[in-house]
């Protein structure tokens, strides 16, 4: 046994407790312990570098670097997940996507430098006898590349969400025709590369990327973010994959293609439950394309008083409540659990209908719900519970508007069309909390608001829900 | 549009289709209302009632919409406007002379009792409402001309047995006199050909006779269908039996669109006790027993009464229109879809699909078969269960990718990563086959990923791609590039925190996580 069939063992180890982990995450009984075998496949693998680095006559002050990096990289990483707020995780998670990325990148350039940098040296000529010279090139120019892409895609969503930029599509002119020519030149420059590696073709790519990812996203509308945060984490995977053909390391092609994969499966599952086109989203720009009819008339919306809705929920027998980016807006997921808890003690059948895209994040509602001590058994989402509304009392909808729109089923012309939405029209009374009687994100108007047995509650979603506890007493 | 509720012609016929709150309903829905005068006085609305509910009195006929319990008579129809809408109980299936007639006529014609059998659609199944009500009745009728108390009692005049009543065929009117006759202390039997019934019965009060067959089966149509012989003799041999025992038997087998299985014979009804009831449902389509005169009571040699009322609801007019009605008015507001007075008729919704007769005077009947499977697992409603319903839509939405694109798209896949694997260096080759199994895991392992865990799951996956870590750790510290340990420093430090930041949000998420 040498160091490397040592670390090689390991390797293989780690990849198995990385498929574990993800097998794990897919049920609430087995998440923890997913989280747990994933965290030890990174510490066998990591513990298994350090050692291969070791033994490869690391220099002294490499290994320094190498423990301080890690240590300061480790703290604040642990800082930030400490700290975050659960309505900030969308943002924290495109922002560490965006990490991967740029540390994909910097791989690549290193082994550039490495290789075809140091011409003489003897990785270069291990390489050329081996026949893969070229192929490195490509591999460089390739993780270079995705990584890249994967950089500015995820800062752009990061300030999207964070609405630190304006969340609307940017709509350049022939914006198909930008994304296409970025790969065709992506292409070309590839094979001009691995004919003859200069270092200047290697910043023209590093910047034609940057610009394709930060024009794919900042195409995107904010409504549209799940998928997009979904897809950036795939990217990322592939980036790694792509820096582990670079290493000839087995351990980052096989993580890199999982995560990739995994990613890119998760977007499809939201793309369907949005009536998407998955290749729609991952050329980007699949956000809104024509305006709504907004010059419709919808007639009257009515406005209801926190103390009507007390009345209501007290003498309701079930109630749903479909929440929305408002909800995580607002603040509110703390007094939205304490009314279900004051409601379920009341014997109401209190449920929570979550649509798949609801909030910036896939899942982000679950999430918020969770943070609030609301039980997971009564948090169901758009399929389990969409045949239920007709017979259900109440329904809150929560700083929700797309996903409630009844447009997408009706309207053929509407922009949503299609896209599956949360039925609450069919209750026997809807509430809607809201701030004011602005389009949502996809820009539509929403005719629920117009409905007969709708009624709006305006103001900070947060507010409303303690008024309405104040009110039941 | 204008809405118009006809004065029943048919004689004897004291339902009307609509009530003054049903028009109230109407009237929301954006419609203006006009009734025949005198419609609704045998069901006790009079006229000052549709009124005062915002309806006018006038020429029904000629509206744009009307509505009918039964088809409307020859002048009736008549003053119809070419492009009115029929809406009523048209029995499409067994009155050919009538689709006939209809579809000679520039008009719609919906028939109420065409609805299938869905969840979405029971809230207009008439023959549902109309059966139970018609079933409560008839228990009502046996019992009128029934000489004796249903429950048994032990008086200081002596003792008085229970009845004993068969109910042949647990539909919805079956169930509904089962659970009438149950209520009035009679034991009460059930005879039917599905055994997934048998739940439905028992939850009533009554005793589920099995007819043992093979043949017995699970109906695709959530109606019963027409047995084999094998069955049919034992099931004689059954009813001979009971007939001997019970003192009241009220049949209700229908098949749809087929005239009614005779069940009962002559000789059946010969041995019955003297007084003994016999209440025929199926009297208007052909009769269960043989004897029973449609409409009329009948008495045989042995004293043994034939009731073959055809026009049992019709009995209870003012429940059975106020169940009509409601059936009419969930049918229009899903007509309606935008609330505004204006009756939309799309052909993709298999519920209107199901019952249009005729469509602007071309005849659509027969529409489509709707399957809906009331599996014996189903809870014990009625009906078919919400996933039969789903089951529905399912098939209608998808739209699979055509085999031969899906194989010409995969083959050419398979060659394009063929000939770049053959083209690459065998240094290679073991990487893309790792790369290759790998991505296939990825997806399935997530393959059942549950929806709330998406973020957590998101944010694992992302710690885990932080593995890139371990390229930047193979490349810091080698000598003579002091440029690429530099840029390596960089990469081990982001990629540390997306692998500790990763990991320890999932975990703080996870926490969070709890069950009620």
């Amino acid at each position: 046994m040498t160091v490397d069939t040592a670390a090689q063992a390991a390797y293989i180890l780690a990849a198995l407790f990385f498929i574990l982990a993800l097998a794990g995450l897919s049920r609430h009984e087995t998440a923890k312990a997913g989280n747990g075998y994933g965290m030890l496949g990174m510490g066998v693998a990591i513990l298994a570098t350090v050692v291969v680095a070791i033994d490869r006559q690391i220099d002294g002050t490499g290994l320094v670097l190498l423990v301080a990096a890690m240590v300061v990289g480790a703290a604040i990483g642990i800082h930030r997940a400490r700290v975050v707020e659960m309505t900030g995780m969308p943002e924290l998670i495109a922002l560490l996507h965006s990490f991967v990325g740029l540390a994909a990148v910097l791989v690549g350039w290193n082994g550039f430098l490495a290789v075809e940098g140091d011409a003489a040296g003897g990785e270069a000529r291990r390489l050329d006898a081996l026949g893969t010279l070229g192929i490195h090139h490509a591999e460089v120019f390739a993780g270079v590349f995705i990584g890249a892409v994967t950089v500015t895609g995820s800062v752009v969503a990061f300030l999207k969400l964070s609405a630190r930029i304006k969340s609307a599509p940017l709509m350049l002119p022939a914006k198909n025709l930008l994304n296409l020519g970025a790969l065709g030149a992506f292409a070309i420059l590839t094979a001009w590369f691995v004919a003859d590696p200069q270092p200047w073709l290697l910043v023209v790519v590093t910047i034609l990327a940057l610009l394709l990812g930060w024009h794919l996203v900042a195409s995107i509308g904010g409504g549209d973010m799940p998928v997009v945060v979904s897809m950036l984490n795939s990217y990322s995977g592939w980036a790694a994959a792509a820096s582990g053909f670079l290493l000839e390391n087995d351990l980052l092609i096989i993580t890199g293609a999982l995560v990739g994969s995994s990613g890119a499966y998760l977007s499809y599952i939201m793309c369907k439950a949005m009536n998407r086109s998955f290749i729609s989203v991952i050329a980007g720009g699949f956000g809104i394309e024509s305006s709504a009819g907004g010059d419709q008339e919808y007639g009257e919306h009515r406005e209801i008083n926190p103390e009507q809705v007390a009345e209501l929920l007290a003498d309701a027998e079930s109630v749903i409540i479909a929440p929305g980016y408002g909800m995580a807006v607002a603040q509110a997921q703390h007094g939205v659990a304490q009314l279900t808890r004051r409601l379920r003690d009341r014997g109401v059948n209190v449920r929570f209908g979550i649509h798949p895209v609801a909030g910036r994040l896939p899942g982000h509602m679950n999430v918020l719900l969770a943070e609030a001590n609301v039980p997971y058994d009564i948090v169901l989402e758009l399929d389990e519970i969409n045949g239920d509304f007709h017979e259900t009392s109440v329904v809150l909808v929560i700083g929700a508007n797309d996903t409630v729109n009844p447009s997408a089923a009706e309207d053929p012309s509407s922009p949503i069309a299609g896209m599956p939405v949360l039925e609450v029209w069919n209750a026997s009374d809807v509430i809607v909390f809201k701030r004011s009687m602005a389009a949502g994100y996809a820009g539509v108007q929403n005719p629920l608001f117009f409905h007969d047995n709708a009624a709006m509650l305006f103001g900070d979603a947060k507010e409303r829900v303690d008024d309405i506890l104040a009110a039941l007493g | 549009m204008i809405i118009g509720v006809l004065k029943e012609a048919r004689t004897g016929e004291r339902r009307v289709s609509a009530t003054p709150q049903a028009v109230t309903q109407l009237i929301d829905l954006g419609y203006e209302v006009v009734v025949d005068p005198g419609a609704g006085v045998e069901a006790s609305f009079p006229d000052s009632a549709y009124v005062a509910s915002g309806a006018s009195i006038g020429n029904g006929p000629a509206a744009d919409i009307v509505l009918g319990v039964n088809p409307p008579s020859r002048p009736q129809l008549e003053r119809f406007r070419p492009g009115a809408t029929l809406i009523g109980i048209l029995n499409p299936a067994l009155d050919a002379d009538l689709v006939a007639d209809l579809a000679t006529r520039p008009i719609t014609a919906l028939a109420m009792d065409a609805v299938p059998r869905i969840s979405r659609a029971q809230s207009m199944d008439v023959l549902s409402s109309m059966g139970s009500v018609a079933g409560y009745r008839a228990v009502l009728e046996a019992g009128h001309q029934f000489g004796r108390f249903f429950t048994g009692q032990v008086t200081a005049a002596g003792k008085v047995p229970p009845t004993k009543v068969l109910v042949v065929g647990a539909g919805v009117a079956g169930l509904a006199a089962i659970g009438t006759a149950r209520s009035l202390g009679a034991i009460v039997r059930a005879t039917d050909p599905r055994p997934e019934v048998a739940e439905q019965v028992e939850s009533l009060g009554g005793k589920y006779i099995a007819i043992e067959s093979p043949e017995v089966e699970v109906s695709a149509t959530g109606y019963a269908k027409e047995m084999g012989d094998d069955y049919k003799e034992r099931e004689a041999r059954l009813y001979a039996a009971q007939c001997q025992d019970v003192d009241i038997i009220i049949t209700t087998a229908l098949i749809p669109g087929r005239a009614a299985p005779r069940l009962i014979d002559a000789a059946m009804v010969a041995s019955m006790r003297s007084g003994s009831v016999i209440v025929d449902m199926a009297a208007a389509n052909g009769g269960n027993v043989e004897g029973t005169v449609p409409g009329d009571v009948v008495r045989t040699d042995n004293g043994v009464i034939l009731i073959g009322y055809t026009d049992l609801a019709g009995r209870m007019p003012a429940q059975a229109s106020q169940l009509y009605g409601t059936n009419v008015v969930n049918l229009i507001k899903l007509l309606t879809p935008a609330a505004d007075g204006r009756l939309v008729l799309d052909h993709t919704d298999v519920v209107q699909r199901s019952i249009t007769v005729v469509r602007d005077g071309e005849l659509t009947w027969p529409p489509p078969p709707v399957h809906v499977s009331a599996a014996p697992t189903a809870p014990a409603s009625p009906a078919s269960g919400p996933a039969a319903d789903a089951q529905v839509e399912v098939s209608a939405n998808r739209r699979p990718v055509p085999p031969v694109r899906r194989a010409a798209l995969t083959g050419a896949l398979g060659v394009a990563f063929f000939v770049v694997a053959a083209l690459s260096p065998s240094a290679l080759l073991g990487h893309l086959t790792v790369f290759a199994l790998a991505i296939v895991v990825g997806f399935y392992v997530i393959g059942k990923v549950h929806h709330a865990l998406h973020t957590p799951l998101m944010s694992v996956t992302n710690a885990i791609s932080g593995i890139i870590v371990v390229g930047a750790l193979l490349q810091i510290g080698h000598r003579g590039h002091p440029a690429v340990t530099a840029v390596s420093c960089v990469a081990i430090l982001l990629a540390s925190i997306n692998v500790f930041g990763g990991f320890a949000v999932t975990q703080r998420m996870l926490g969070m996580f709890q069950r009620s």
